[in-house]
């Protein structure tokens, strides 16, 4: 399926994030941010006509999309709820622009967000009766995402000798980068390698900050048909390559858990947008741990295989280095309000495609490389999004 | 062994998985075997996801793998893993194929190291339950 410049991001919202929740619920904070990305692409409820919705990780109803729909005053033509886990916001790019393409609606709001509590978060139970991942891993213990990262971090480290000092590299220039981001969380706290190391270990070889932070917040774009997005206040920033690919649920069962999906996405959705590694300006990836991005810029084509440690290490991951890659500060230091976390590299690529990224501009910044990620690298989305169709 | 703590959770055998936790019980891992392309299957299914042939049959397996790799949780999942921090969560690639997240148990968590060999070990919880966890394999050889 080619999409390439049938449909353009023209309208983004972002509520928090916020370390807590102060009162707020995932509904009202997704609304808010619906109703600023329609604001955003100057659109109002009658002109728009999809509706995708993010699952809530805690607690979500059954036809939350057409509650949504109806709270916001829309009378949608197409709706979904898009479950990709982290790569929700990503795959939800592509079906919003697959649906305009179809013919199924010509703007497409999606939304994603969450409110954790961060005591309910660590303590909360299983939830899934008769699914593999509570019968077959719950009684071992581990330690939900974060133990199936760190055994992805400990097969890269004995397979390539990825080190930690190159991990926590990677935390290190992206929270410089929040340092250039007022809405991050951690926002004017730059950290050091050596504080990153001497964070404590939590599952090894991954320290305190290598790992995501949980916090709430909400996030909303508005995707469109190209003549839509043109009549709005901003550039449109057109959809030129997509890939998207499941492999596995547990961790246990990937092919590979240090050769991820995204080798597959990545080439899709390069090969559809007509370029290639070396012409892309902005790196926005996901980032639940700092192994993440090692491993996807490996499998995304940035570097070979094996080399993603020695990569971060000799490039500069700052908006004003070499290689600006999650110029937001990342998940690890804008945080992560539930799937709105994965959101917050679509927006972030907008952001700059805009001209729009302020303090943290990446000058001439024309290609934008996303990575959406769900599970222990299980869903992956890849985009590639740019100024012109 | 009496605990105040919560004991780990346990799993609810249903009518697909009840011959494994019960093998486990009896200090057995058996695997499922699809009898028409022959692939090992874990965890228990309906059907093989290699060719959909419902025709399975239990293999008992050797009980012998490496460690695919590992991580030591420092932090307890849940409450039920507070007295058992550090503990080594691992998956196991058996000798049958098929991958498994585990527990390395045995042997202090410094002394685990991917590719080592390993051997299956149980744990009975009642006549219908059983744990399959993995020990150091002394009898493996170097090579
Ligand atoms: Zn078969």
């Amino acid at each position: 399926m080619d999409l390439r410049g049938k449909a353009a991001i023209c309208g983004v919202g972002e509520v928090g994030p916020f370390r807590k929740a102060g009162g707020r619920t995932a509904v009202d904070m997704m609304l808010e941010a619906g109703r600023l990305a329609m604001l955003d692409a100057g659109l109002e409820p009658p002109e728009v006509d999809g509706l995708l919705v993010g699952p809530l990780l805690v607690g979500a109803p059954v036809t939350l999309a057409s509650m949504m729909a109806e709270y916001l005053g829309l009378r949608p033509t197409y709706a979904d709820i898009v479950d990709l886990g982290g790569a929700t916001a990503a795959g939800m790019v592509w079906r919003a622009a697959a649906a305009i393409a179809s013919g199924a609606a010509r703007a497409v709001l999606c939304l994603t967000g969450e409110a954790v509590d961060p005591e309910a978060f660590y303590t909360r139970g299983v939830r899934w009766a008769g699914l593999p991942p509570p019968e077959f891993e719950r009684p071992y213990g581990p330690m939900g995402a974060n133990s199936g990262y760190a055994m992805i971090a400990m097969r890269h480290a004995y397979e390539f000798g990825t080190t930690d000092r190159q991990r926590a590299k990677v935390a290190v220039d992206q929270r410089q980068n929040a340092c250039a981001n007022p809405r991050a969380l951690f926002y004017g706290r730059p950290i050091t390698v050596e504080e990153v190391l001497e964070s404590p270990l939590i599952v090894d070889p991954l320290h305190l900050l290598e790992i995501v932070m949980p916090c709430s917040g909400a996030i909303a774009f508005v995707v469109a048909a190209p003549e839509v997005a043109r009549s709005g206040p901003h550039p449109p920033v057109y959809l030129l390559g997509f890939g998207e690919k499941v492999t596995h649920s547990l961790p246990s069962h990937a092919l590979s858990l240090t050769t991820s999906p995204i080798v597959y996405t990545a080439k899709q959705a390069f090969e559809r947008a007509g370029c290639t590694p070396a012409d892309i300006d902005l790196v926005s990836v996901y980032d639940c741990y700092t192994i993440t991005v090692i491993v996807t810029l490996e499998d995304a084509g940035f570097c070979a295989k094996g080399e993603g440690g020695l990569f971060v290490e000799e490039h500069d991951l700052t908006y004003k280095g070499d290689f600006p890659v999650n110029t937001h500060g990342g998940q690890l230091s804008y945080g992560q309000p539930g799937l709105a976390g994965g959101a917050s590299h679509v927006i972030e690529a907008v952001y700059q495609l805009r001209e729009e990224a302020g303090e943290r501009q990446v000058k001439d910044c024309q290609l934008a490389f996303v990575q959406g990620n769900g599970g222990v690298m299980s869903e992956q989305v890849s985009l590639i999004l740019g100024r012109e169709p | 062994m009496t605990s105040e703590t919560p004991s780990r959770p346990l799993p609810r055998p249903t009518a697909i998985s009840a011959p494994f936790w019960r093998a486990a019980a009896q200090g057995k891992l058996l695997l499922q075997r699809c009898r028409r392309c022959s692939s090992f299957i874990y965890y228990p299914r309906p059907f093989c996801p290699t060719c959909l042939s419902d025709d399975l049959e239990w293999k008992e397996a050797s009980g012998r793998g490496t460690v695919y790799t590992y991580t030591v949780v420092r932090r307890a999942a849940t409450p039920a893993f507070a007295d058992k921090v550090p503990y080594v969560l691992a998956i196991v690639e058996l000798e049958e194929g098929p991958r498994m997240l585990t527990n390395i148990v045995g042997c202090p968590p410094e002394e685990v190291s991917v590719g080592m060999p390993v051997r299956a070990t149980f744990e009975k919880y009642s006549d219908e339950v059983g744990l399959v966890f993995f020990r150091p394999d002394e009898e493996a050889g170097n090579g």
